[in-house]
C-alpha cells in the first residue's frame, strides 16, 4: 500500500511540474502559430525566438495584486479558479504514457477522467456567478449549456471504443491496438473519433466553440473579473484540459504508446502534441460559431450520430461474441 | 426528402473546413511580412509624410527659401498652423531716399524694395493635420513634406518651428562625429 501511495505522490509531483511546463510551452506555441498564420513573427524578444516570453508573462501574473469586484461573493469567487485547476491534476493520473508508465492503475480510468472533467463546468459556473458581472454571468450560463450538451456525445463516442476494447482501463484499450496506424481504433471507429474531437473542442471551450469566453462579445466571459493568478489558474486549467483531452484521444483512437522504432512514451507525447497543434490550428482557422449553431451541431448532429454509432458498434460486438461462441 | 438533401449538403459543406485549414497552413509556411523595426527599417521609409519644410533655392541660394511670402498657404490651411511674416523693406539710406524722391518727382514708377522671402515662417506642427493643402496652393512650389520619421519632443513648444531658421540651419554641417569617424579610420 505505501508503494502505491508513493507512486501516486511521485505521479502528482510529476504531473504538477509537467502541467506548469505544458502551460508555458503551449502559450508560446499558440502565440507563435497565431503569429505565423497571420504572417507575424509572434513573440521573439524574450529569450531565443521568444521562448521565455510565457515565463515572463507568468511571473507578471503571479506578481499582480488580486482584485475582487465590489459585492462579489468572496468565497465562491476565490474557490472557482482553484476548483478549475485541482481536478486537472487528478485527470493526469490514469493517463498511460507508456507500458506501465502511469501514476494510478485504475481499471475505471476512463470513467475517472470523464467524471472529474465534469467538475470544470462547475468552476466556470461559480466563477461567472460569483463575479457579480453581467458578462461573467452570461459566460457562465453559456459554459453550462455548452458543456452539459457536449459531454453527452463525448461520452457516447468514448463508450463505443470501450465496447470494442471491452475495458474502461486506458492501458488495456491501448494494449488492444497494434503498432501500425491501420491497427489503431481510428480505423474501426472513424466516426467516433470525429465526434470525440468536435465534442472535445466544445468541452475544453476551445475555438471555434469558445463561447463562454467569447472575447468579442463578452469581453472575457466567465473570467472577466479575474486578474493575476486567478486568471492564470483558469488559463492553466484550460491548457491542461486540452492535454488531457488529446491524451485520451491518443490512447483511445491513435494507438497510445504503440508505434514503430521509437520508444512508447515518445510516440505518446508525439501524438498528443500533434493533436494539440491541430487544435491550435483550428483556433486560428475557424471563426466562432453562433450559440444556436453550437447547440444545433450538438443536438442535431453529434448526438444522433453518436447514438447510431454506439448502436452499430454494440451490434457488431455482440455479433462477434455470438459467432465466437458458436465456433 | 428535403431534409435528407439538406443533411447531405451540410455534410458536404464540411469540406470547407479542410479548405480553411489549407489556407492557414499555407500562410503558416509563407515568409513573414513583419519588419522587425528597431533592427531593420522598411525600405520605403522615404514615402513618409512628415512635417512641412521650406524648399530652398530662392535667389540661386539653396539655403534661402523659394517662398515669396504671398500667404496663400496660411490662407488655405484648415488648421491655421502657418503664420507667414513678411520682411520689411530695409530702411533706405539718405542717398537712396533722395533718389527715390527724385524719381517720384520725375513721375517714374518706383520699385518696392522689400525682399520677397519671408522674415519668419512660423509653423505649429502640433496643429498640423498634414493635409497638404498648403503645398497644393503654393504658387512658388516652396513647400514640401519632410521624410522625418523620428520627430519627438518633450513639450508643445518643441513642435513650434520657424521654418526659415530650420532651412538656414540645415546648411550648417552635420554634427562633427560622423565625419570624424572616417577620418580616424583613414589615419589608421
Amino acid at each position: 500500500m505505501p508503494a502505491e501511495f508513493i507512486r501516486i505522490l511521485i505521479g502528482l509531483v510529476a504531473v504538477a511540474i509537467s502541467v506548469g511546463l505544458i502551460g508555458l510551452v503551449m502559450v508560446w506555441v499558440e502565440r507563435k502559430v497565431a503569429g505565423h498564420i497571420q504572417r507575424r513573427p509572434g513573440p521573439y524578444e524574450v529569450g531565443p525566438s521568444g521562448l521565455l516570453q510565457p515565463l515572463a508573462d507568468a511571473l507578471k501574473l503571479v506578481g499582480k495584486q488580486l482584485f475582487m469586484p465590489d459585492k462579489a461573493d468572496p468565497i465562491l469567487f476565490w474557490l472557482a479558479p482553484v476548483l478549475s485547476f485541482l481536478p486537472v491534476l487528478l485527470l493526469f493520473l490514469p493517463l498511460p504514457l507508456g507500458d506501465g508508465l502511469y501514476a494510478l492503475d485504475v481499471n475505471l480510468g476512463l470513467l475517472l477522467i470523464l467524471a472529474f472533467s465534469g467538475l470544470a463546468v462547475l468552476s466556470l459556473l461559480l466563477g461567472g456567478w460569483a463575479s457579480n458581472n453581467k458578462y461573467g454571468l452570461l459566460g457562465a450560463a453559456r459554459a453550462v449549456a455548452q458543456s452539459v450538451a457536449y459531454e453527452i456525445p463525448l461520452l457516447l463516442s468514448v463508450l463505443a471504443v470501450s465496447f470494442v476494447a471491452g475495458s474502461l482501463n486506458l492501458a488495456e484499450v491501448v494494449k488492444g491496438q497494434g503498432t501500425w496506424p491501420w491497427n489503431w481504433n481510428i480505423m474501426t471507429q472513424p466516426l467516433a473519433f470525429l465526434i470525440y474531437m468536435v465534442s472535445a473542442l466544445g468541452e475544453t471551450n476551445r475555438a471555434p466553440f469558445d463561447l463562454p469566453e467569447a472575447e468579442s462579445e463578452l469581453t472575457a466571459g466567465f473570467h472577466t473579473e479575474y486578474s493575476g493568478m486567478g486568471f492564470g489558474l483558469f488559463f492553466l486549467a484550460e491548457y491542461a484540459n486540452m492535454v488531457v483531452v488529446c491524451a485520451v484521444a491518443t490512447a483511445l483512437f491513435l494507438g497510445g504508446w504503440n508505434g514503430p522504432v521509437l520508444p512508447g512514451p515518445v510516440w505518446f507525447v508525439l501524438k498528443v502534441s500533434l493533436l494539440m497543434l491541430l487544435m491550435v490550428f483550428f483556433r486560428w482557422t475557424y471563426p466562432r460559431v453562433r450559440f444556436d449553431q453550437l447547440l444545433n451541431i450538438n443536438w442535431k448532429w453529434l448526438m444522433p450520430l453518436a447514438v447510431l454509432n454506439l448502436l452499430a458498434t454494440s451490434f457488431f460486438v455482440k455479433l462477434a461474441q455470438f459467432t465466437e461462441v458458436r465456433w | 426528402m428535403n431534409a435528407i438533401k439538406e443533411a447531405i449538403k451540410t455534410v458536404s459543406d464540411l469540406w470547407s473546413l479542410m479548405v480553411g485549414l489549407r489556407v492557414t497552413g499555407k500562410y503558416f509556411l509563407e515568409p513573414q511580412r513583419t519588419v522587425r523595426y528597431p533592427w531593420k527599417a522598411v525600405s520605403n521609409i522615404g514615402t513618409f509624410k512628415g512635417h512641412l519644410e521650406l524648399v530652398g533655392g530662392g535667389q540661386k541660394d539653396p539655403f534661402k527659401p523659394r517662398c515669396i511670402s504671398c500667404g496663400m498657404c496660411a490662407l488655405a490651411c484648415p488648421s491655421h498652423c502657418i503664420t507667414v511674416v513678411k520682411k520689411k523693406a530695409p530702411k533706405p539710406t539718405p542717398e537712396e531716399e533722395k533718389a527715390l524722391a527724385e524719381a517720384k518727382a520725375n513721375g517714374e514708377k518706383t520699385k518696392d524694395k522689400a525682399p520677397k522671402d519671408p522674415e519668419k515662417f512660423v509653423y505649429d506642427y502640433s496643429l498640423c493635420s498634414l493635409c497638404g493643402t498648403c503645398i497644393e496652393n503654393c504658387p512658388a512650389g516652396a513647400l514640401s513634406f519632410t521624410g522625418n520619421v523620428y520627430m519627438a519632443g518633450y513639450s508643445r513648444n518643441d513642435f513650434l518651428f520657424d521654418l526659415v531658421v530650420k532651412l538656414r540651419d540645415s546648411q550648417a554641417p552635420a554634427p562633427a562625429e560622423p565625419a570624424a569617424v572616417p577620418a580616424e579610420t583613414s589615419e589608421a
